[in-house]
């Protein structure tokens, strides 16, 4: 989509050779690659071409029950296990990541197809990080501030989405394993290689059959698995509808539950801001992984006074952003993750339109075949439009103006959601005031989308309970 | 006693107390203008306790979330001098809560004054943990990069709290006091049977310099009252301490709504010092990020 003011760059794919995709997959149970109990398969498809990449079992209720016991055997001697051991086998799966992480890299863009550039230079190196930083907690939890010997739950049922599917695995897998809990984990149906992948990964690492159990499949093996009697923990990140129906469903039990859900995080950018800066923090904050980001920063709240200003620039470098092959090393923006998700997209941005509200984008040619949405920006866009309240997990970006810190204050907690905010300016004062009075988790400073194992992420409001990475993200998986 | 003052006794009638709840600072009636009778473990009549409706109930969620800026605001050390001010009023009406507390759970004079003074030294324990659970639940994050990057902990909002059924006075206390410590605003559904002792709490709250609408307390049924609370869209958080099995489970179920933080009920003995559990369960973490900037070989970059 490089505009004609653009350089024009030659290809620069990647090699798809690093990787070698089997035909097809089985369910993960016990230590063993085995097909589902009523022989159900799926097809998983790369995003950007629509090439059927593999064939993947499908988890029904017996599998999950099968899978959960597999996962209680294998706790006793597990959680029993000195941490300092648990923490050798996580700082071994740590380095095997490093060792694959370019084939790893290589298969998540084809399965999700995210730009390679991100799953080489942002995924994968977070992938690795969690397990090197919760492998290092294993054997230190007396110090982890939660009392002496903090006991593990037992089995950990977790779901996870398919916009950072191995980084979502980690950040579930690499908490629980170290606390001495054993996992039965669902990825989402659109990206289940990478998790099978990670199967492989523990095998290499000797990792005692049981410990981690992968089952690819749809919500009802998602609900299933929370539902299983058996279950002691469950961890979900995903929509916030869904989220609700999990609260309803652990509700009267002992299962503690951690959820990470949708947001709408406001990008405030104040008049003295740096404008180049901001301008690519609000370009991070909302095109990063095609805006299919929970705390992607989807409403831009600009002060009034720099509007023009901000959005000539904003408009001059989206121009420059380069959709294409998420292959090539020089794309910025790759595929909507699904034909259903691009709907779901396409739907709200058709609503924002009949709202009244002004939509914008870059020239810019959509490959024929794949999911592909070109990037976008509303203007005139009023705290009442569905645009600027219902989360669009796409690359769809929502501007609204503030005069004074208190408005922006007031229009950025203005939200169901409490995920995540920005702050752009010069004035210190300002950024501690305003991020003291933001009623969200995770807060970006002149900076966005930054994300690190030792830091807490989770939200306030409907984005969920707990927190995950950081010390705060053991308490979810012991007995405190 | 001699035959005179027994006299005397006897011509002196005494003033009984119209029990009222706690909203906003102010003490209302019953906006159902409903009573409901009120005795000790004997049976014998001790007061008519308003019994709260629906409109009580969200009026006190209204009042609490007007508060909540201005307390979640205060400093921490402003909210501990408070707390401390309570345990202070509290022991001035020493009698009069080892009464109620006596008459409530049927304990003799030497057992109610030692749950009451359990519950003031709670206020103590409390007070002093305003402006030190940021520094052991909070901290600088090592990220792998030039931010600075640091965890705080901040109160989640509005909490309902169903205070113990059993124990009427220093459940109430240990299950309100941590919610209030750490900034957050609470509408209290006072013991069922015996909601005297939380009626007059009331009154010592709203003599120590604790503002309006921090802490609500109703009387009444708690089915009842619970359930528009579990499913109010501006109550964040929940705790189920005196619901049974079965209500906690509906009112968990209402809370999945909006996503309320939810304290199941548990078994807790309140005699004993509590850890910070209850503390925690009403915070939420804000991690903010911002650039360090970094000094690379060839010079500044900040």
């Amino acid at each position: 989509m490089a505009s004609a003011s653009a350089f024009e760059y030659a290809p620069a794919p990647e090699s798809r050779s690093v990787v070698d995709i089997a035909p097809s997959y089985g369910l993960f149970i016990d230590g063993e690659f085995t097909e589902a109990a009523d022989g159900k398969v799926f097809k998983t498809v790369s995003p950007s071409t629509e090439e059927v990449l593999s064939e993947v079992a499908q988890a029904g209720a017996e599998d999950v029950d099968r899978a959960v016991k597999a996962a209680r055997r294998a706790f006793e001697k597990w959680s029993a296990l000195p941490g300092s051991e648990r923490a050798k086998y996580l700082f071994r799966i740590a380095r095997i990541i490093q060792e694959r992480s370019r084939e790893l890299a290589v298969l998540e863009t084809l399965d999700n197809g995210k730009p390679i550039k991100e799953t080489r230079d942002a995924d994968l190196p977070l992938v690795a990080a969690h397990f090197f930083y919760y492998a290092g907690w294993a054997d230190k939890l007396d110090h982890a501030g939660f009392g002496a010997s903090p006991r593990p739950l037992g089995v950990a049922g977790q779901v996870i989405p398919w916009n950072f599917p191995l980084l979502m695995l980690a950040w579930k897998i690499a908490p629980a394993l170290a606390t001495g809990n054993t996992v039965v984990l669902k990825p989402a149906e659109t990206t289940p290689l990478s998790a099978l992948f990670f199967a492989d990964i523990c095998r290499q690492a000797g990792l005692p059959k049981g410990v981690v159990n992968i089952l690819p499949g749809y919500g009802d093996t998602g609900a299933a698995l929370v539902e299983h009697p058996d279950v002691n923990k469950v961890a979900f990140t995903g929509s916030t509808a869904v989220g609700k129906a999990i609260a309803r469903q652990v509700a009267g039990t002992d299962k503690k539950v951690t959820l990470e859900l949708g947001g709408k995080g406001a990008n405030i950018v104040f008049d003295d801001a740096p404008i180049d800066q901001a301008v690519e923090g609000v370009v991070t904050g909302i095109f990063f992984n095609q805006g299919q980001v929970c705390c992607a920063g989807s409403r831009l709240l600009v002060q009034e006074s720099i509007q023009d200003e901000l959005l000539d620039s904003l408009k001059r470098r989206l121009s420059t952003l380069r959709l294409g092959d998420p292959l090539d090393k020089n794309t910025d923006i790759g595929a909507i993750n699904s034909a259903e998700q691009l709907s779901r997209i396409t739907s709200l941005v058709e609503q924002g339109e009949a709202q009244g509200a002004e939509r914008w984008s870059p020239a810019c040619e959509l490959p024929s075949s794949g999911y592909w949405f070109a990037p976008t920006l509303f203007t005139n866009v009023t705290q009442a439009h569905t645009i600027a309240r219902d989360e669009i997990f796409g690359p769809v970006l929502s501007v609204l103006t503030f005069r004074t810190p208190d408005e922006a204050v007031a229009k950025a907690n203005n939200s169901q959601y409490g995920l995540s905010a920005g702050i752009w300016t010069e004035k210190g004062s300002r950024i501690l005031a305003v991020a003291s009075k933001l009623r969200a988790g995770v807060i970006w400073a002149n900076t966005f989308n930054k994300f690190d194992p030792t830091s807490p992420f989770g939200g306030y409001k409907e984005s969920g309970f707990g927190r995950e990475g950081g010390r705060h993200g053991l308490e979810a998986y012991l007995d405190v | 006693m001699s035959e005179k003052t027994d006299k005397t006794e006897q011509q002196r009638l005494s003033v009984f107390k119209t029990y009222k709840l706690y909203v906003g600072g102010k003490f209302p009636r019953s906006e159902s203008g409903r009573v409901y009778e009120v005795t000790d473990s004997k049976g014998k009549w001790l007061a008519n306790a308003p019994l709260s409706s629906r409109k009580d109930a969200r009026d006190a969620v209204v009042a609490a979330r007007k508060a909540f800026g201005g307390w979640s605001g205060a400093t921490a050390y402003n909210r501990g001098q408070i707390l401390y001010r309570v345990a202070e009023m509290l022991e001035g009406r020493k009698d009069q809560f080892v009464r109620e507390v006596a008459d409530a759970e049927g304990l003799s004079k030497s057992k109610a004054a030692a749950v009451v003074d359990a519950a003031i030294d709670r206020w103590v324990w409390y007070a002093g943990w305003t402006d030190k659970i940021a520094q052991v639940v909070g901290g600088g994050n090592p990220v792998a990069g030039p931010f600075f990057n640091l965890s705080t902990p901040e109160p989640t909002g509005v909490v309902t709290v169903l205070a113990p059924q059993e124990s009427s006075f220093l459940g109430l206390v240990s299950v309100i006091a941590p919610v209030i410590a750490t900034g957050n605003t609470v509408i209290v559904i006072a013991s069922e049977k015996s909601p005297l002792p939380a009626l007059s709490l009331g009154e010592v709250l709203a003599t120590s310099d604790l503002p309006g609408g921090v802490v609500n307390v109703l009387s009444g049924k708690t089915a009842e009252i619970a359930a528009p609370l579990a499913a109010h869209q501006d109550v964040n958080a929940i705790d189920l301490a005196g619901a049974d099995a079965v209500l906690a489970k509906e009112l968990e179920i209402a809370a999945a709504d909006n996503l309320k933080r939810v304290v199941r009920p548990q078994p807790v003995d309140y005699s004993q010092t509590p850890g910070i559990e209850r503390l925690t369960a009403f915070l939420e973490t804000k991690t903010v990020w911002h650039p360090t900037g970094a000094l690379g070989a060839s010079g500044s970059s900040y």
